[in-house]
């Protein structure tokens, strides 16, 4: 199943890449596909944003607002005064 | 019992209530087999196979009661009788974690490291950053891993990695971070393919079985919008006709089975109603519903403009807080929806509100 389209803030820096692998091992909805020894963003519109990828790659070579996408959760961050793009709810 | 966590004070987790206070929990006590002698002390062996105390706290952890709270202690344990070449499994110490991993283990003999993510779920954590880069570091060391097994791999869940920097962990503890599938049931076939995952095991769908199991939690948290919904009703009755007689409560009805529609019957269809907004979806639904509702008890044109407006925006926001449930929603789609959809249900409800008070009885 697929989220809203062309939201994602998912982004990647070819250059920086060494084709390591580690994205799409960790990447749960197959955004990531090995072409030509580097890594590339086949699916952006699957993207999350649990971070994962971003988190993993040693290379610096992917970044991604990430957080989580909760409406009650970004509810009580506005209510409570937080960012709500920092704060879950649990 | 005493886990062998390595740290002092592990005696309960701090947590927050839905109102934001602090208590403490105490962790769940683990019955203990025996235990394992190591270089690191004795490691308390567990049951792989789940007592039925086991699956009725699961049973209630999807009924939210007590779901805060639900831990054990953090640490090492065994299953079987490893020895120094054993693999280790890491997971969070909310204990439905720990015991749909050692359930799915069952005949193997190996190390548990349960790190301590205040109780809560291994991809929440993750998210969160509790089950993250610098507790698996402190809870290595702390346990004294090194000590305890030859080799130098530990496996996490898939799903632990928005979490844990695997190469961060690995330059400082020395052992490297294999990610193994994302549930936990593929684990003996992961093992099997030299710990390798299959595409399959390391996606994540949505399909209907894990959709519904969602759905008593979700039905629970609305009583909220039932209390609010009859005090409303007894306002306007009040108001508007004098005393609150006991018709009342055939009046919620419309209003319960909206609470229905949104908690239960749209996260079960979801993928077939229109559009990718959650909020959109529940207003579809509620729509629908509304309609229904109308030519099933036949009310009056008053409240029956009244019930178009307000049940859609009931189902629609109760649709909408199923996207924290959802495997696949991002925060930024979340974002956008909401700019849109609660503007929109706030004034369907107010709307529908305002009507229902002018209108009662009509």
């Amino acid at each position: 199943m697929q989220y809203l389209k062309n939201v994602a803030t998912l982004k990647m820096d070819p250059k920086l890449c060494t084709g390591c692998g580690m994205c799409l091992k960790v990447c749960p909805h197959a955004v990531f596909a090995l072409r030509n020894k580097k890594s590339v963003i086949v699916s952006k519109d699957s993207c999350m944003e649990c971070g994962a990828c971003a988190k993993n790659c040693a290379f610096h070579a992917l970044s991604v607002r990430s957080g989580v996408g909760c409406a009650a959760g970004i509810m009580y961050a506005a209510l409570a005064g937080k960012d709500p793009k920092k704060e879950a709810c649990c | 019992m005493t886990g062998k966590t390595g740290k002092k004070g592990d005696t309960g987790c701090a947590v927050k209530d839905c109102c934001g206070r602090t208590k403490i929990e105490k962790h769940t006590p683990l019955a203990v087999l025996g235990a394992v002698e190591t270089k690191s002390g004795d490691i308390p062996v567990v049951a792989a196979k789940l007592a039925f105390r086991d699956i009725l706290g699961s049973f209630r952890m999807r009924w939210g009661i007590g779901r805060y709270g639900y831990s054990i202690e953090p640490g090492i344990y065994a299953l079987g009788r490893p020895d120094p070449s054993a693999p280790v499994f890491v997971t969070a110490n909310y204990k439905m974690s720990f015991d749909r991993l050692r359930k799915e283990l069952h005949g193997l003999d190996c190390f548990i490291l349960v790190l301590d993510t205040g109780g809560i779920n291994v991809w929440c954590a993750a998210g969160k950053g509790t089950f993250g880069t610098e507790e698996l570091i402190e809870r290595i060391k702390a346990v004294g891993l090194k000590k305890i097994v030859r080799h130098s791999q530990v496996i996490l869940p898939q799903l632990g990695a928005p979490g844990v920097a695997a190469h961060i962990v690995s330059k400082k503890t020395g052992f490297k971070i294999i990610y193994g599938p994302v549930r936990a049931k593929d684990i003996p076939l992961f093992i099997r393919n030299g710990f390798k995952a299959g595409e399959k095991m390391r996606r994540v769908d949505f399909p209907f079985k894990d959709r519904i199991v969602l759905t008593p939690m979700e039905l629970v948290a609305a009583y909220k919008i039932i209390l609010g919904v009859l005090i409303f009703l007894c306002l306007v009755e009040l108001i508007t006709a004098g005393p609150v007689s006991s018709k009342i409560f055939t009046e919620l009805l419309p209003y319960l089975g909206a609470i229905a529609v949104g908690a239960v019957l749209a996260p079960a269809l979801l993928p077939w109603l229109p559009g990718r907004s959650f909020a959109f979806k529940g207003w579809t639904a509620g729509i629908i519903y509304a309609v229904i509702i109308g030519y099933l008890f036949s009310p009056g044109p008053g409240t029956f403009t009244a019930w178009l407006f307000i049940l859609p925006a009931m189902v629609s926001f109760i649709t909408l807080n199923f996207t924290g449930c959802s495997t696949y929603t991002s925060l930024s789609g979340v974002l956008r929806e909401m700019r849109y959809a609660l503007p929109a249900l706030i004034f369907s409800a107010l709307a529908g509100i305002i009507i229902k008070f002018v209108f009662n009885g009509y």
